[in-house]
């Protein structure tokens, strides 16, 4: 009874009823129907503590006027902090930067990588090598990463500025300036993220399968058709993974500019995650900071549908 | 007359190959050399190379400038922690993805998925709230928990229990060998090599993470690496520069020594997300 019971389960088998049932309540049936959700348990309710219980919360407190100071404290004032977040001109900065850096970081980020995966997707092993070395900023800690190049931008004695020099050019502002330190971030995250990147993009060129290549070649067509004819199309499901990907790590911007610039001069690197940790952890400005969080969400999980409905849809012409 | 346009263009090929491995090696370069410098080398222009006098001192200093064997110990019992708990939760449930039917099965999982691309930064006040409300904040408990069940690590052993062929669960169901029994003698050495992979990546996450920790605790006796090592530049009366990298070499030192081990493992690690 036991056995065909769990038989029953296995995938691939036939979900068949003719084994007789005994017709007394069978214990060991509910239990084995059980099994699979107290496996899932532990995880699910970890995911439903810290996932989906917070993402309704923060929606319950973005309601509210409420600071970490006192969290007894707590008064509705419905869409107030919204409104708040529209007149707040810093706001409207923050958002300006996270827009800015975004389509920057993945424009730039996703165009070189990619042109770096067609170079380097050869079998030899200095490629292999050049592969390693590029992808080795993604591993290490952005808090390296970050104060690393704050060194490197140091305005007096940093390399860049000592090789501008060098070369007779005038020394830059880099992160000092409200007018170059957001570029200063742009530069940091592209050299962090291009590696990661150029291997995906690798991984997806050689899933293209070789004989497409043959006939191309056998038609005589030149490299830059063969190019948008035959990988770039090949390819758009990786692209379009890495926009998703590369977008969402973009609006998370946080460690370079908490330990690079904290958001100035003047406010001109703040983006949102570090204008929420401002606001709900400096400010004690919990209503503004959750709205804002809230807003965000929004932007991820709308980002996050279009992956899943593209995606579910690729099955299909797979 | 062709031999030699091949020959040229290898050679640029070599040298744009140099250049781009230059742009992202340097930098780490620079950083060691750095923390090898006495302070008046560091500001001297134009800059030296490598360094003239090796000053091992800058590693003591930065090393001593706060509780850093502290630090470092949370940071592994942090990393550890996560790793051993994301294991025991992520098993069963991919156990339980990759080899049952029951109701809600694609329901559940589509919430996993949820969890996997929706980054817990979003969500970080609520977290907090609910964290201090058990009292939690400002102990180790407040940077393992949140943390205990990952998603990645669900979807990708899920992958690994599927593709081990049924005739071997059968053979072993055909020898009375309970489901739990099946789960971790036969379906996890199986799984081996995602596991090795999977534990890279979460290592690798939470030794770096700093937002977390940063958010979690205000005190020393919860904080770790990251943000001990970030705290060196707040030092009064200019920047310790080569201390600054001393300190970075000892966050990043034991991550770079698992890359040169485990290349091929950690660079599988991160390019699975894409699948």
């Amino acid at each position: 009874m036991r056995k065909a019971a769990t038989v029953q389960e296995l995938p691939g088998v036939s979900q068949s009823k003719t084994e007789v049932r005994s017709p007394a309540f069978a214990w060991s049936d509910l239990a084995s129907r059980l099994r699979p959700y107290l496996y899932l348990a532990p995880a699910l309710i970890c995911f439903a503590l810290f996932f989906f219980y917070p993402i309704g919360s923060i929606i319950y407190l973005s309601f509210q006027d409420w600071s970490l100071i006192n969290l007894e404290q707590m008064e509705w004032v419905g869409l107030q902090n919204y409104q708040d977040l529209m007149v707040d001109g810093d706001f409207h900065q923050v958002l300006g930067n996270t827009v800015v850096f975004t389509i920057a970081t993945v424009g730039i980020g996703l165009t070189l990588s990619f042109l770096l995966a067609l170079w380097l997707n050869k079998k030899a092993k200095v490629y292999g090598i050049i592969q390693a070395t590029v992808f080795s900023p993604h591993i290490i800690s952005l808090v390296s990463v970050s104060m690393l190049w704050m060194w490197l931008m140091d305005p007096q004695f940093g390399l860049l500025n000592a090789g501008l020099e060098a070369v007779g050019l005038p020394a830059y502002t880099w992160l000092t300036d409200p007018k170059s330190s957001l570029l200063s971030l742009i530069i940091v995250s592209i050299w962090k993220v291009v590696g990661y990147n150029t291997l995906i993009f690798i991984a997806g060129l050689q899933s293209i399968p070789g004989d497409i290549y043959e006939a191309a070649a056998l038609d005589q067509s030149p490299w830059w058709r063969t190019l948008r004819r035959i990988t770039i199309p090949m390819l758009s499901p990786t692209i379009f993974f890495l926009l998703i990907i590369n977008t969402i790590t973009s609006f998370q911007a946080f460690d370079t500019i908490a330990i690079m610039t904290q958001g100035g001069p003047i406010n001109s690197t703040n983006m949102l995650v570090y204008y929420i940790y401002q606001q709900g952890m400096d400010f004690y400005n919990g209503g503004i900071a959750s709205a804002a969080s809230v807003i965000l969400l929004i932007l991820v999980g709308i980002l996050t549908a279009i992956h899943f409905l593209v995606m579910s849809k690729r099955v299909h012409y797979r | 007359m062709y031999r030699v346009v091949l020959a040229s263009r290898k050679t640029v090929e070599w040298i744009g190959l140099l250049i781009v491995g230059f742009l992202f090696v340097f930098p780490f370069l620079w950083m060691a050399s750095t923390a090898f410098k006495t302070m008046p080398e560091v500001l001297q222009f134009p800059p030296t190379l490598l360094p003239e006098t090796w000053e091992w001192s800058n590693f003591a200093q930065a090393w001593e400038s706060g509780p850093f064997h502290m630090f470092t110990w949370n940071s592994i019992l942090v990393a550890v922690g996560i790793l051993i708990l994301q294991f025991l939760t992520a098993v069963p449930a991919a156990y339980a993805f990759a080899r049952y039917k029951f109701p809600g099965r694609n329901l559940l999982f589509g919430l996993v998925l949820i969890v996997l691309m929706i980054p817990g930064q979003v969500i970080f006040l609520p977290i907090y709230v609910q964290l201090s409300g058990w009292g939690l904040i400002n102990t180790l408990w407040s940077l393992i928990l949140p943390y205990a069940a990952s998603a990645f690590g669900i979807f990708l052993l899920r992958q690994a229990f599927m593709q081990v062929p049924d005739e071997v669960i059968e053979a072993a169901r055909l020898d009375n060998a309970s489901e739990w029994k099946i789960m971790w003698t036969i379906m996890v050495p199986m799984a081996k090599p995602v596991l090795v992979t999977f534990g890279l990546f979460s290592f690798i996450y939470h030794w770096n993470d700093y937002f977390w920790p940063l958010i979690m605790t205000n005190s020393d006796e919860a904080r770790t690496l990251p943000i001990g090592i970030s705290s060196l530049h707040m030092s009064d009366g200019g920047t310790l520069w080569n201390v600054m990298m001393a300190g970075n070499m000892i966050l990043i030192l034991p991550i770079l020594v698992i890359f040169f081990v485990a290349q091929r493992h950690i660079i599988k690690a991160f390019i699975y997300q894409s699948k």
